[in-house]
């Protein structure tokens, strides 16, 4: 009697757990299955698009996002996610077909991003002359555009104008006002940059390379990279090579300086000049030191042009909704509006003429963007990975004095070109 | 029993969203298991089943089914470039192989539904109407009506709004118009409904052959069987698709050069890794806890606490700081501690290898000072006090009786310890991200990498590009490795259960 007195009990409960369970589960489903027209297998909301954006720009896109549902009554649903994950986990979800729709990314993921076979094509039409040319050719791969772009970075040499009132002319004069500084016992170091003692910090060493004449691949007609002909080596490379040795041993670089101590150290007065971009300006600026934003001088005789950063939008190949897709970037993100409205967000001068041009009022937009003018951007092509982590470990290997600067550049490019035609 | 009602209404809830997702062998697996786990807690017989279920449940998700899927991925080849599916990557190379037709104007273009059939209107560059489907090239129109200078509909045609548009987008983006008969003239495609651009398709997909040709060089490319369309000269189309290629993986990380060298090196130092944590972190541990045992000592409650506290902090955050403080200019140890000294802690590769295992040592001892601390406290007062009688000095009684009645109790954990730090990514990759790195090798390896920090090197592509199917390939060689190790020493403890 005991038993079956506990097992209707449970059998009651069980009913009445499973019946509220139901009734929640189904009133969830109802919206989801409403909007979708009868179309293929699986129910799929063409109804909506599926946006990817970092933290600091889902505030933007969340008044652009319901301005284009009043218009198009298509709904954008945004996901937050770390900047850096979005990369790996867009490519990695994309064929299971539960990818999101479009992605915020930088440009330099195109080549991955396109060799995965994940992000589609996108059609600027005419207003493709409205954006910046550097922008544009940024996100493009072998003649499509993939991307829409919203803002451009470079670096650029920060100096403390108390410590050196004059912009240096060439980098040896740079470090000669350092030296001056350090004997007067007005600064500790002749010029900072952060680096690391693993993989050095080829993004911010490249203008004081490309000063030398030595790029890293070479270009096409239209200006974008030929993958496969790399352009380090030869005496370019090497005079620089020998160069970076030099500072290396002279300590004007120094490997354990990560990018955080070299920032601290600027804030606190003890260096006039600091090689970065618009990032930790607002940490400068908050320290109260008196800045100017310099063009990074030349150290080998050719102008020194930094590398320059895109940002933007991709749409996934496998989205379910391309047409609404193309629509929210190329007439909403693309208008002057937003665009101003994310480089106000994030500091970052933005791709469209127009705002950009607006954006110049600010004097160190302004300034960043007349280092930037003649920067190039950083290559986009699949084999970027490979390149950046044999150029880091060379370069630490330089500059710590392992061993004979041109032979190590050359082991360098012979290997990177052996991983590029390997893979 | 309510608890089973919750879990039976939470597996009903699964299996209606799992139906509607048409996900149709989870829903299997999970009816399976409800059945089973419902059996199992409403007969009153099968108790050992009933403790075990839970733990079972666990142990085939966060086990069985990671290390059965990663065996699966081992023997493919999915990676960068070859991500999806064949359709899709054909469906890609097909898209981007569109090129605009240069100095082609923009048309203005509305779309028309004629007959269930879609059409395009286009105004075209000296302001003339034409209309044209997929089968029948652009025709000029004469009656066409206007709205400020575009061609917005036509007698006898509906047009389509963009809500309609959206509604039938994949035949929209897909419709194709001819410009002329002329097939080399291009065609006009439109990407929102509102413009159209002239396109010509370099890469034609023959599905009779499943070839592309190239129609710029008349380059056809063939499915080369490696999982990428590839020409006759070597050259490939991005992006591949993953296949199955069996064990190919396996023989790459035996027989390539370039990776075997850094491998055997990287297994031996792993190997040594292990051995040396456990080792160091028990004696550590069991002298402190010979310590604290000892009555005499003052104080010990304090001493316990401050020792357990390395333990209580999370494994890859005290290994960022101690590598902020072992840095070779800015490091609290170098500074201040060695008084302005500048040894490269972390970039030279023995004394990198030695100060992993100093800060491993400092995050395992305190929990091998808490199992010897139970352990020592478990073992008979009365066997010690009888070799004490017996005439057995301290060093003595430590080694004859302590110890063997410690390491019964004790072995299992010292395996699981060698295994765990077999694996011990946390602390090698936030120290020192696999150490100073090794120029010449053709794979990212360091002074200081462990097996597994070269699989996470290998997937995720810190140089060479993501291999999931050579990284699977080298997780399951390490499972064996570490299964086979852990077996035959809980062989060998099954001899010290004899002692006791």
């Amino acid at each position: 009697m005991k038993v079956q007195t506990s097992t209707k009990a449970l059998a009651t409960v069980a009913v009445l757990s499973l019946v509220t369970l139901a009734g929640c589960s189904s009133t969830d489903a109802e919206p989801s299955t409403s909007t979708a027209p009868t179309t293929d297998a699986a129910p799929q909301l063409s109804g909506s698009i599926t946006v990817w954006v970092d933290a600091d720009r889902a505030g933007v896109l969340a008044d652009v996002a319901s301005d284009f549902t009043e218009n198009t009554g298509v709904t954008v649903e945004l996901v937050e996610k770390e900047f850096g994950d979005i990369r790996d986990d867009f490519t990695t979800q994309v064929p299971t077909g539960q990818g999101p729709d479009i992605i915020v990314g930088a440009h330099d993921w195109l080549g991955k991003l396109v060799q995965n076979g994940v992000v589609a094509p996108i059609e600027l039409g005419d207003r493709a002359g409205e954006f910046q040319e550097v922008a544009v050719n940024a996100m493009s791969y072998e003649g499509n555009t993939y991307g829409l772009p919203y803002s451009i970075e470079n670096i650029a040499m920060l100096r403390n104008v108390d410590l050196a009132p004059e912009a240096p002319e060439s980098f040896d004069d740079l470090l000669a006002t350092g030296d001056a500084l350090m004997a007067s016992g007005d600064a500790e170091y002749a010029f900072l940059v952060g680096l690391d003692p693993n993989a050095a910090d080829p993004y911010h060493l490249y203008p004081l390379q490309a000063s030398f004449g030595s790029t890293v691949f070479e270009l096409n007609e239209d200006g974008t990279y030929d993958p496969e002909k790399l352009a380090m080596g030869g005496d370019a490379g090497e005079a620089f090579a020998t160069a970076l040795a030099a500072w290396g041993s002279a300590g004007v670089l120094n490997t354990n300086i990560s990018g955080d101590i070299a920032l601290e150290e600027f804030r606190a007065g003890k260096s006039a000049f600091l090689l970065t971009g618009p990032w930790n300006v607002p940490a400068i600026k908050e320290s109260g030191i008196n800045y100017s934003i310099d063009a990074i001088p030349s150290a080998g005789g050719s102008p020194a042009t930094p590398f320059v950063g895109v940002q933007g939008f991709y749409v996934s190949s496998q989205s379910e909704n391309r047409l609404a897709a193309n629509e929210f970037l190329v007439n909403y993100i693309g208008t002057e509006a937003v665009q101003t409205a994310l480089y106000e967000v994030g500091g970052r001068a933005p791709a469209l003429t127009a705002a950009f041009e607006a954006a110049q009022s600010n004097p160190d937009v302004a300034a960043f963007g007349a280092v930037g003018a003649a920067g190039v951007p950083m290559p986009n092509v699949p084999a970027m990975d490979m390149v950046w982590s044999d150029w880091g470990t060379a370069e630490v290997a330089i500059i710590n004095g392992a061993g004979d600067p041109v032979e190590l550049w050359r082991t360098m490019v012979a290997s990177i070109e052996n991983s590029i035609s390997a893979g | 029993m309510a608890f089973l009602a919750v879990v039976d209404s939470l597996a009903l809830l699964a299996m209606s969203a799992l139906l509607m997702q048409g996900s149709y062998v989870v829903l299997g697996v999970v009816l399976v298991v409800t059945v089973l786990v419902n059996i199992i807690y409403l007969r009153s017989d099968l108790l050992p089943a009933k403790y075990l279920t839970p733990g079972l449940i666990f142990l085939a998700i966060f086990q069985i089914f990671v290390v059965a899927y990663s065996g699966y991925i081992a023997f493919t080849n999915y990676g960068d470039g070859h991500n999806g599916s064949k359709e899709q990557a054909i469906g890609v190379i097909e898209t981007s192989g569109r090129v605009r037709v240069a100095d082609s104007p923009t048309y203005p273009v509305t779309i028309l539904d004629r007959d269930g059939e879609l059409a395009m209107l286009i105004t075209g560059v000296d302001g003339t109407a034409s209309v044209g489907t997929a089968q029948q090239p652009l025709q000029p129109v004469s009656e066409a009506i206007f709205e400020g200078g575009k061609a917005v509909g036509v007698e006898g045609a509906r047009s389509l709004a963009f809500s309609d548009l959206l509604a039938r987008q994949s035949e929209l983006l897909n419709l194709e118009v001819p410009l002329t008969d002329d097939p080399g003239s291009g065609a006009l495609r439109t990407p929102d409904g509102t413009s159209a651009y002239l396109y010509d398709s370099v890469m034609v997909y023959d599905e009779a052959t499943d070839t592309f040709t190239d129609s710029r060089s008349d380059t056809v490319y063939f499915d080369s069987g490696d999982g990428a369309y590839e020409s006759a000269d070597g050259q490939r189309i991005l992006p591949g698709w993953k296949i199955n290629v069996g064990l190919d993986n396996f023989v790459k990380a035996a027989t390539d050069t370039s990776i075997r060298g850094p491998l055997l090196s990287v297994t031996v130092w792993t190997f040594v890794f292990a051995f040396l944590s456990v080792a160091t972190t028990f004696a550590l541990g069991l002298a402190l806890a010979l310590l604290f045992n000892d009555e005499r000592m003052r104080g010990r409650k304090v001493y316990r606490v401050l020792v357990i506290l390395p333990y209580a902090f999370p494994g890859f955050l005290s290994g960022l700081v101690w590598m902020g403080m072992l840095n070779q200019d800015y490091g609290f140890v170098n500074q201040v501690i060695f008084g302005g000294a500048e040894i490269p802690w972390l970039t030279d590769p023995w004394i990198a290898r030695f100060s992993v295992l100093f800060v491993n040592l400092w995050l395992g001892f305190p929990y091998m000072f808490l199992i010897t601390t139970g352990a020592l406290q478990a073992i008979p007062t009365d066997i010690l006090e009888a070799g004490r009688v017996d005439g057995a000095s301290p060093w003595q009684v430590f080694r004859r009786l302590k110890l063997p009645l410690l390491m019964v109790s004790v072995a299992p954990v010292l395996i699981a310890a060698f295994a765990f730090n077999f694996n011990n990514f946390n602390v090698i990759y936030m120290l020192t991200g696999g150490g100073p790195r090794d120029i010449s090798a053709g794979v990212d390896a360091g002074a200081t990498d462990l097996l597994i920090t070269l699989v996470y090197k290998v997937a995720f592509g810190s140089g060479t590009g993501r291999d999931y199917g050579l990284a699977s390939a080298f997780a399951i060689i390490i499972f064996v490795i570490v299964a086979v190790i852990s077996a035959l020493s809980f062989r060998r403890t099954k001899v010290l259960e004899e002692i006791h």
